[in-house]
């Protein structure tokens, strides 16, 4: 575990966040080269796009790490972000290259026979772990592992982007961004900075850490943060009897309030458990403090203690303060700055039905769990989409029924017969669909809209019926809604039956009913199967729901029909029964439709010639 | 979490069904036993397993403490009636064990079996080797007779064969027992390793008819972070909590809390009479803000131990700051109250979210925290610490209650000082 300003590593797993925050530390540090080299993921490769600085560099991602050592040989640091379930796997691996010999794990939860086999195999191989379950740690101005130290502006608060005196060893990951802001407001900052991680076995301890800041001359005083629970704290004790360390140590064990609790306590770290006396921390510090180590007697003391010592250390002159040197500026974030209100940007895009962003999404302002719990139904889904509004009740089955009864018209229809050729072509569902839903228009479907837009506007210039149906005679035009191929007043349709009652029995008028049933007697009296058809009837009672509902204006509705809103209610219905021939179709497992030759009439140009003359 | 404890019940129901397996049909342990709890009475343990009418009968609670034989816990050569009463009159009282007090609800029923012979074995884990301890002197004296001992340890690099046991057992053992022990220790400690186990003693043991073993009685210990792998082989497997008094209902709402979310959230009532009550982000900081305050002399008045971590969302946080506030506005204290909001520079979590849900707990108990005196100090860095300083200020002012409120620049635990003793830090 040596590592400098050009220290390059590989990591594993795709840790965009974690990468970057990496490369800012680097920029920071005014690094030459980024300090990632590699990103392993074993579902992808290629590579990922990251900042260094305002730049944007990519970085050559790999499924497998025998490939990126391959290609990197020079990073010799792995950041191991790889699960609990494959971290033994994945630093094993590490541990057996040739040219990886530092291994930082994340993870926590590794099973402790699994840390124990790694940490043997490590030391075996003279390598290094830190970890399982820690941030990692970092080299002050030159290297800096994962996610350690938090954002860019503790960082730089900091002033981790230059070295200090003090080389720093903690069990708990959690709290190394404290302890350096404790050690930077009492000296002039920390050198390196390593949490081992609060596991029963990490793969390095605390004294391993120690005895490397003892050798390293540009560290001076050490400190470390220890934890209620086992023994790695005795190991630092001998070696400070054995003379192995020599710097002066300042230390804290954690836990001393175990003794007040009742009963065993696990607290946060799978190793502070209060078990035997011994392993408590009080046992611990006054061991330490016998030692040597310079002890206080709370926390609260510990800033106060490392200033002592690291005035004593500038007043020998062991300590010379180095000339501060300015960093430079990492560009913010856009998000981050857009959060914190520094910058602003025109939106190209404006949504006013929905909300996806919060803690739940939101239709037109109303959270989709009270859409539930409110039971409103699809109707009142498509009233909150498409109106904004939460349709009463009535209006809100209204639109229901309306679904039902225009879900489907057989297979004949020119929609349906879409669908199912083009689901038989080996297309799938979507294709069927959008094939079956391109038919629809002022032909197929269109007479929802038409009704509603004549027999309104009709109504609404005060046409007597006899007029309206003048006018339109008059123009040459069928009018729309009215008629049926099959069905007459003798066998009037089933489904007009049931929309004319639902209106009369729950709308609070039925105005332009009225009146196209007043047009329907006169055109039935010309021929029986003039009647109100089924579109023309759901185009007009719509019209009347929006009317006596209060909540739209007159131009609203306009806008609605104008804008092929009436439309849009058959697509919806419409596209239930489209797919459901779809999937008839292929669970036909139908093949290839052909139309046979004797239902087409073909006809040569120069018959066509023949049967109309002319050129 | 770690090393947790398991079960006698369950450690031998795990030996009877692999041991065989591990010594290649060898040995075998006898399955006859049962768990009588609240809800499976001894009553509908012998429906299932009539032996228990039939035979005599050895019963101990199993809920992790040791040492029972001393603290008349352990009934021996009893009948069903007289077991039947001696469990009937245990269960659901209160027992203290070393200074801790408890519920009896889990007991051990087994056929008393007669013998002559206590073995000793244990095996433990350390850091580049698990320690197989074994002694002919087995029993409750086992410490007492410590010399009588003999250690073999494996490697954690090699396997149990790798390792001569038969050199070491024969320092106590000679003829077909060495031959059977051998095969036994070896056995054991595969079991031990492959099952993931941190623990385990048999003490005392014995092995009838040769190839019978008995375990007396057994402690173990198994590593729950193994759980991914083991779920299948170790069966329905409970963990539970070290003996001690119930969780009162709020530190089990807490801790349901706690199961179903991503992140973390503790709370231990220690004095539900205290004065200062501390709400404090991070595991490592939690621990330090409780440390300074028993440092400082004031563990006595301590009410709670509690924290939260791991970025929990906005209603976690208060959810979990609105159960501390209602404990500690039940009962008066005539110098008022403290409440610790502490935290160390947060990594990732984003302090400003955190404290809105906690901000939205003290708005609502504002007339309580008033009549009840209490001083809010807080302190805490990390991603948008400042706009969460910002709100807690702001706060202040709104609730009329004094909120001081520090970031980085003080000291970690200087709050508690200040809170406790008074003064400018």
């Amino acid at each position: 575990m040596n590592c400098n300003e050009k220290t390059r590593a590989i990591v594993y797993g795709n840790q965009q966040r974690a990468i970057q925050r990496m490369l800012d530390f680097d920029y920071l540090c005014r690094r030459e080269k980024p300090s990632v080299a590699a990103v392993i993921n074993p579902t992808r490769d290629g590579y990922i796009k990251v900042f260094f600085g305002t730049k944007e560099i990519l970085i050559p991602m790999y499924r497998k790490l025998e490939d990126a050592v391959a290609r990197h040989p020079e990073a010799d640091v792995m950041v191991n972000f790889s699960s609990y379930r494959s971290a033994y796997q994945t630093t094993k691996e590490a541990l057996e290259t040739d040219t990886i010999r530092t291994i930082a794990v994340i993870a926590e939860g590794v099973p402790e026979r699994y840390e124990r086999e790694l940490a043997y195999l490590a030391k075996e191989k003279g390598k290094w772990i830190i970890g399982p379950a820690t941030v990692g740690g970092l080299r002050a101005g030159a290297f800096k592992i994962g996610n350690t130290g938090g954002a860019i502006d503790n960082l730089k608060s900091l002033k981790l982007y230059r070295p200090g005196s003090v080389g720093l060893v903690s069990v708990s990951g959690g709290m190394v961004n404290e302890m350096f802001n404790i050690i930077q407001q009492n000296s002039d900052g920390v050198y390196e900075g390593i949490a081992i991680g609060g596991d029963r076995y990490p793969g390095s301890t605390l004294v391993d850490h120690l005895l490397r800041y003892e050798k390293n001359p540009e560290i001076k005083m050490m400190v470390m943060l220890g934890e209620v629970g086992g023994t790695k704290e005795y190991e630092v004790v001998e070696a400070l009897k054995a003379g192995k360390i020599t710097k002066p140590l300042v230390a804290w064990v954690t836990g001393t309030c175990a003794k007040v609790f009742p009963g065993e306590v696990q607290f946060g770290h799978a190793g502070a458990k209060s078990g035997s006396a011994n392993e408590s921390a009080d046992a611990k510090a006054a061991a330490l403090r016998e030692a040597g180590a310079i002890v206080p007697n709370s926390f609260d003391e510990l800033g106060d203690m490392i200033k002592q010592v690291y005035e004593k250390l500038k007043e020998e002159g062991k300590i010379v303060e180095k000339e501060e040197v300015e960093p430079p500026v990492v560009p913010l974030d856009y998000d981050k700055a857009l959060k914190e209100g520094m910058i602003r940007k025109p939106r190209n895009f404006i949504c006013t039905i929905s909300n996806d962003r919060g803690e739940e999404l939101m239709y037109a302002g109303i959270p989709i769990s009270k859409v539930i719990e409110d039971d409103i139904g699809v109707g009142g889904v498509v009233g909150l989409l498409w109106f904004k509004k939460l349709l009463p009740e009535y209006a809100r089955k209204f639109i229901e029924l309306a679904i039902m009864i225009t879900a489907d018209h057989g297979p004949a229809v020119s929609g349906a017969h879409n669908a199912i050729i083009t689901s038989r072509a080996g297309k799938d569902i979507i294709d069927a669909l959008a094939s079956g839903l391109l038919t629809i228009g002022p032909r197929f479907g269109g007479a929802i809209a038409d009704a509603a837009k004549y027999f309104k506007s009709a109504y609404e210039r005060g046409l007597t019926p006899e007029e309206f149906v003048d006018e339109m005679k008059a123009k040459g035009m069928y009018i729309p809604g009215i008629g049926h191929r099959v069905k007459s007043v003798q066998n009037p349709d089933k489904r007009v039956e049931l929309l004319k009652e639902y209106a009369f029995k729950n709308f609070p008028k039925t105005d332009l009913l009225n009146y196209a049933l007043e047009v329907e007697k006169i055109t039935t009296a010309k021929r029986n199967n003039l009647i109100l058809n089924v579109d023309g009837c759901i185009g007009i009672l719509f019209v009347d729901l929006m009317r006596n509902t209060g909540m739209f204006t007159n131009e609203d509705i306009d806008e609605f029909i104008n804008m092929g809103g009436l439309n849009a209610l058959f697509v919806l219905g419409r596209s239930i029964g489209f797919m459901g021939h779809a999937m008839d179709q292929k669970r036909q497992k139908a093949r290839l439709y052909r139309h046979p030759y004797d239902d087409i009439l073909y006809i040569s140009p120069e018959e066509e010639k023949e049967m109309f003359g002319g050129e | 979490m770690a090393q947790r404890g398991i079960r006698e019940y369950d450690a031998k129901r795990m030996l009877a069904k692999y041991l065989p397996e591990f010594s290649d049909g060898k040995f075998k342990i006898p399955e006859e036993r049962a768990l009588v709890t609240p809800e499976h009475s001894i009553d509908e343990a012998a429906g299932e397993q009539p032996w228990i009418r039939e035979k005599k009968l050895v019963v101990k609670p199993d809920q992790l403490f040791g040492k029972r034989g001393k603290h008349g816990l352990i009934l021996l050569n009893a009948s069903f009636d007289e077991a039947k009463r001696w469990i009937e009159e245990k269960m659901n009282s209160i027992v203290e064990l070393s200074g801790v007090k408890g519920r009896l609800t889990h007991f051990l029923v087994e056929p008393y079996v007669e013998h002559d012979e206590e073995y000793y074995i244990a095996i433990k884990d350390d850091r580049e080797e698990d320690h197989i301890y074994f002694s002919t002197a087995g029993g409750v004296d086992i410490e007492e007779n410590w010399d009588k001992v003999i250690t073999i340890d494996v490697p954690i690099n090699k396997n149990i064969d790798d390792v001569d046991v038969k050199a070491e057992l024969s320092k106590q053992l000679s003829g077909d027992l060495l031959d059977t022990m051998e095969l036994f220790v070896k056995a054991l400690y595969r079991f031990y390793r492959e099952l993931f186990y941190t623990m385990l003693e048999l003490n005392p043991f014995t092995i009838v008819n040769g190839n019978e073993v008995i375990p007396l009685d057994t402690v173990a210990k198994l590593d729950d972070t193994a759980a991914f792998w083991m779920a299948k082989k170790w069966g329905d497997i409970e963990f539970p909590a070290p003996f001690g008094r119930d969780l009162t209902p709020e530190e089990k709402y807490i801790k349901e809390l706690d199961e179903k979310s991503g992140a973390s959230m503790k709370l231990t009532i220690l004095n539900p009479k205290g004065r200062i009550w501390t709400m404090v982000a991070g595991g490592g900081a939690s621990v330090i803000y409780t440390d300074t305050i028993v440092d400082l002399g004031y563990g006595n008045e301590l009410a709670n131990y509690g924290e939260y971590s791991g970025n929990p969302t906005t209603d976690e946080t208060y959810e979990y700051a609105k159960t501390i506030l209602d404990l500690m506005t039940r009962e008066k204290d005539p110098r008022g109250k403290i409440l610790i909001i502490g935290g160390g520079i947060a990594n990732f979590t984003d302090v400003a979210k955190t404290f809105q849900g906690i901000i939205k707990a003290l708005k609502e108990y504002k007339q309580k925290l008033q009549e009840h005196n209490v001083k809010i100090y807080v302190r805490r860095g990390g991603p948008n610490y400042q706009e969460g300083l910002k709100l807690m200020k702001e706060l202040g002012k709104e609730l009329g209650i004094p909120i001081e409120v520090y970031g980085p620049e003080m000291h970690m635990t200087r709050i508690v000082k200040l809170a406790l003793e008074g003064g400018e830090q």
